[in-house]
């Protein structure tokens, strides 16, 4: 390893510009002649739109245009569309409702556009806004998933019957009965996973601009995967062709998955700009994003676990309601299905498992990836049932856990995933002794003398990353394959340029990557620049998501590199005057073996362009070389996370009062990214379990639609978190890489919540486990302590 | 129409602004100076942190044109040369102490006058406590209280060598 190879902490070459203020956000970009747009939203949660009146607002100073569903079907703008079928257990296809970018006919949900204003200024644009008449009959309105398929619930769209996009179904029902039949004991719980709003601190944001002398359109957004976009919004939307349409994804501050999908805005934004014959700049407010961003989770769930009288689990079974909100987002389909039964099996040996998810339409936000993303549900539904099961079992959790671990590999589970490799003992071992788990009782005594308890709870989870190989997720519905690609420029000087399709929001790429390319070729990390985010550059890529940059657009950049080293071997064995099966390349230099001649990585670069040492007939010139990586397997990072909490039982109060988190994420390349990675993760799963909460009324409307209202985690919402790793490398990847992005978010809610139902000693309590919720719940159980 | 003139990064401005805009309005689209974020509309996030006559205060709720006469120091005029930073922004690089980078200019401006108001030697418990009106979503804030430690204490050594030259 050398200093600034794969495995040292190398400090990010992004940082320079951030905290300089030198970054380079989509707000931060103004175009010669723009404009602005100013999006009126629904106030109601279902509604029928019976006219817009625009006239009063279209004469208003600085107004250029106000735009409404009706111009938007003229101009044969397409609808937005979820990219992943999935068909019922019937086998019918998903029901999936238009989705015009301003609601047509009628509003869906609080915040659903229904016409856009573009003018001179911002000011302008709102001010116009307020003279939009629109006159709406209120309908009656549904935001419970539970309570989507009720009888008499509210009809959302004609396509959906009893609002039911799905019925899906994954495993053996008859096999899974029949173990249930035969269990010594049955764990069941009923699980509400909380809706969450994603709230990445920069704001969505989109710039239009369209250039009437060439046809072509330019995008600049604030997206994870800016080809996609392209892609959508060319083929589905219908645009332009895809050669005229440029998407720019600048510096972009968060994702968290909200950054993926294809918004109404952008689209408005580019068309408005060819209506108005000027760039449109849209920047969405906090509250706004709160109405507009795709929100996470959402699902109502029965599940049960069948134990043997050893203890072996035996079965699980999960009935799964999940909510989409109002229209299916670009890839909410597959968030409740195959990114969530498909992990069922946790870290254990399960014979056999059964899902049921049926997916409803609700007038609510759209819900999509978030952090996770279907793997922190199944791991919540998992680690509960194991923790509940041991505990009503009389069982040690942790003895429990080890003693169902799958611990030959490769371990095909009953729901599709094969598992690769893994040590689930030892980095449980590892995190029970960092935690200390033997003194938890000497601490519980303590805590109890201060009028508080203790508690200690488990995660054990595994996530499915490297997302994904093509043909398997092809074979399941997607619409798009989930390779990675990069491009390896090597300039005459030897410098170096990485084109990825990977797109970084936070995740630090331009030191990762720089690190891989300066290990492979023996040059400084500072002559290598990472370049990604902008189609007229990298030629196509899938994004950032779902841990897949390390794992598959990291894999891209080692097949490319393996090319540049084939490719420079020959310039170098032209240079030296050898057989080119005698050169050898190590440390930056390419000599022929057994001698103590040598060229210098420079050189070879340099002739690679001048060609002075070989002819055009016998090699090309240049260097420079292109990969596509489709992976074989996804990855499968897992690990352990131990939280320890502390209830105040006057107050309902839950403190973290620890955090252990060992993760096995396989090969590492910045273990200072990697450890940082972990800690937000984990701070979002807290967060999950103890304060966030999108919250509707029976009318539709977000309680929560502020940073007022809805408990984002502060800083003194945590104790030092301690984390480690186990490391057993991926076999299907170049690198041994599995990922790191999601895994605190997927393992902490688990961990918190068992902490907590230790410590007050009843299992009923759903999340957020607020202060109200906790007091509640110890109060219902009548199990509030004595003080000692 | 009014206008408003005052001092920002050392250098005397004046601009003629909407009585509306904000003090984070006129610093990004009047002075261009964009390193100043907007993350939220109800004073929470701080990603808009700048300091006002030495004092750290949220630019998204104060109008430009309370600030006549004002000294306004932003991201961009925390340095002391081009070439070196302030301790505090090289502790957020030297301790991860950032991640997409959005909240980070309001974060190392909060830190600064956190150090001023509490002293070099700041705990754990004391930077948590002063965060309260900062949100990150990506650290955990776990490498930022970090970085503010270290940060605080590199001051110490900054100014001492300062006043020996």
């Amino acid at each position: 390893m050398s200093g600034t190879g794969i495995g040292a902490a190398v400090r990010r070459k992004e940082d320079q510009r951030f905290i300089t203020g030198k970054g380079h956000y989509t707000d931060d970009i103004n175009r010669p002649g723009q404009t602005y747009a100013y999006f009126l939203r629904s106030p109601h949660a279902h509604a029928t739109i019976k006219s817009i009146d625009v006239k009063a607002a279209s004469g208003m100073p600085g107004v250029l245009a106000v735009l409404t569903g009706t111009e938007l079907a003229a101009d044969k703008i397409g609808n937005l569309i979820c990219g992943w079928m999935i068909h019922s257990k019937d086998g019918s296809p998903m029901k999936m409702a238009a989705h015009p970018a301003l609601a047509t006919g009628k509003a869906c949900h609080v915040g659903d556009a229904v016409a856009v204003v573009i003018a001179e200024t911002l000011a302008q644009a709102r001010d116009a806004a307020e003279k939009v008449k629109i006159d709406y009959a209120v309908l009656p309105a549904v935001a419970d998933p539970a309570m989507a398929q009720k009888l008499g619930a509210p009809q959302i769209h004609d396509v959906a019957a009893n609002n039911t996009i799905y019925q899906w179904h994954l495993g053996d029902p008859k096999a899974v009965e029949a173990a249930f039949k035969s269990a010594k004991h049955v764990t069941k719980l009923d699980i509400v996973n909380n809706r969450l709003v994603p709230n990445a601190i920069e704001p969505r944001a989109a710039i239009g601009d369209y250039d009437s002398g060439t046809g072509a359109f330019t995008l600049w957004n604030t997206t994870q995967n800016p080809h996609v976009a392209r892609l959508v919004i060319a083929a589905f939307v219908g645009m332009a062709p895809e050669h005229k349409l440029r998407v720019i994804a600048p510096d972009v501050g968060g994702g968290f998955g909200s950054k993926i999908f294809i918004y109404p805005e952008e689209v408005v934004a580019l068309w408005a700009s060819k209506r108005v014959g000027r760039p449109v700049k849209w920047v969405c407010d906090r509250s706004e994003a709160f109405l507009a961003d795709a929100h996470g989770r959402d699902h109502v769930t029965h599940a049960e676990m069948a134990f043997d009288g050893d203890g072996k689990i035996t079965a699980l079974r999960a009935k799964t309601i999940a909510n989409l909100g109002a229209y299916m987002s670009t890839f909410s389909s597959s968030v409740p299905t195959y990114l969530y039964a498909t992990l069922l099996s946790g870290q254990y040996e399960i014979p056999q498992i059964y899902c049921d998810v049926d997916a409803v339409y609700t007038n609510t936000v759209p819900v999509d990836a978030y952090r996770g993303a279907g793997r922190p549900e199944a791991t919540f539904v998992v680690e509960r049932l194991v923790e509940v099961g041991a505990r009503e079992m009389g069982q040690d959790p942790a003895e429990l856990r080890r003693k169902n671990f799958v611990k030959k590999f490769p371990h095909q589970t009953p729901v599709i995933m094969a598992y690769d490799a893994g040590d689930y003992n030892a980095s449980l071992r590892k995190a029970m002794e960092i935690a200390d788990v033997k003194g938890i009782g000497k601490r519980k005594r303590e805590s109890a003398r201060n009028g508080k308890l203790r508690g200690i709870g488990f995660s054990t989870y595994i996530e499915a990353c490297g997302i994904a190989p093509s043909q398997a997720v092809g074979s399941l519905g997607a619409g798009v394959g989930l390779w990675e690609s990069a491009e390896v420029r090597v300039n005459p000087t030897g410098s170096v340029e990485v084109l990825t399709g990977s797109h970084a929001h936070g995740q630090g790429h331009e030191t990762t990557f720089a690190q891989l390319v300066s290990e492979r070729l023996g040059i400084p990390i500072d002559n290598v620049s990472i370049v990604h985010g902008d189609t007229d550059k990298v030629q196509f890529g899938m994004g950032t998501y779902g841990s897949r940059s390390g794992a598959v657009g990291m894999s891209a950049i080692v097949k490319a590199l393996d090319k540049i080293e084939a490719k420079a071997k020959k310039v170098a064995a032209y240079m030296l005057e050898a057989a080119e099966g005698d050169i050898e390349f190590k440390d930056g230099k390419f000599s022929i073996a057994g001698t103590d001649k040598s060229a210098a990585w420079g050189d070879v670069s340099l002739n690679a362009y001048i060609a002075h040492k070989f002819s055009g007939q016998e090699l090309e010139p240049g260097l420079k070389e292109g990969a596509f990586y489709d992976p074989t397997n996804f990855t499968f990072p897992a690990g352990c996370h131990i939280c320890e909490v502390e209830v105040d039982v006057e107050t309902g109060n839950t403190e973290v009062v620890a955090w252990t988190a060992v993760d096995d994420f396989g090969v590492l390349i910045n273990p200072m990214i990697v450890e940082g990675q972990v800690h937000g993760g984990i701070a979002q799963g807290v967060g999950q379990a103890l304060y966030e909460g999108a919250v509707y009324d029976k009318d539709g409307q977000l309680v929560t639609g502020s940073f007022m209202d809805y408990a984002m985690p502060r800083a003194d919402y945590f104790p030092l978190l301690n984390v480690d790793t186990t490391v057993t490398k991926c076999p299907s990847n170049p690198l041994g890489i599995k990922g790191c992005g999601e895994a605190g978010a997927i393992a902490a809610p688990a961990a918190v919540i068992n902490a907590i139902t230790d410590a007050i000693g009843t299992e009923s309590i759903a999340m957020p486990a607020t202060p109200a919720a906790v007091w509640a719940a110890l109060k219902k159980s009548n199990k509030l302590p004595q003080a000692a | 129409m009014a206008a408003v003139s005052l001092t920002v990064n050392g250098k005397p401005v004046t601009a003629d602004v909407d009585p509306r805009t904000l003090l984070v309005q006129l610093l990004r689209e009047n002075l261009r100076l964009t390193g100043t974020h907007v993350g939220c509309d109800t004073s929470q996030c701080g990603a808009c942190v700048v300091h006002v006559d030495g004092k750290a205060i949220k630019s998204c709720t104060v109008l430009a044109l309370r600030l006549e006469g004002a000294n306004v120091l932003t991201i961009e005029g925390l340095a002391p040369s081009e070439t070196q930073l302030h301790p505090m922004q090289e502790a957020f690089r030297e301790n991860h102490g950032l991640q997409c980078g959005y909240c980070t200019p309001g974060m190392i401006m909060t830190a600064v006058d956190m150090v001023r108001r509490k002293g070099n030697d700041l705990d754990d418990h004391t930077i948590r406590e002063e965060l309260e009106g900062n949100i990150c979503r990506c650290t955990g804030y776990h490498n930022i209280v970090k970085a503010i430690a270290a940060g605080a204490k590199a001051m110490r050594g900054a100014s001492a060598s300062k006043a020996a030259e």
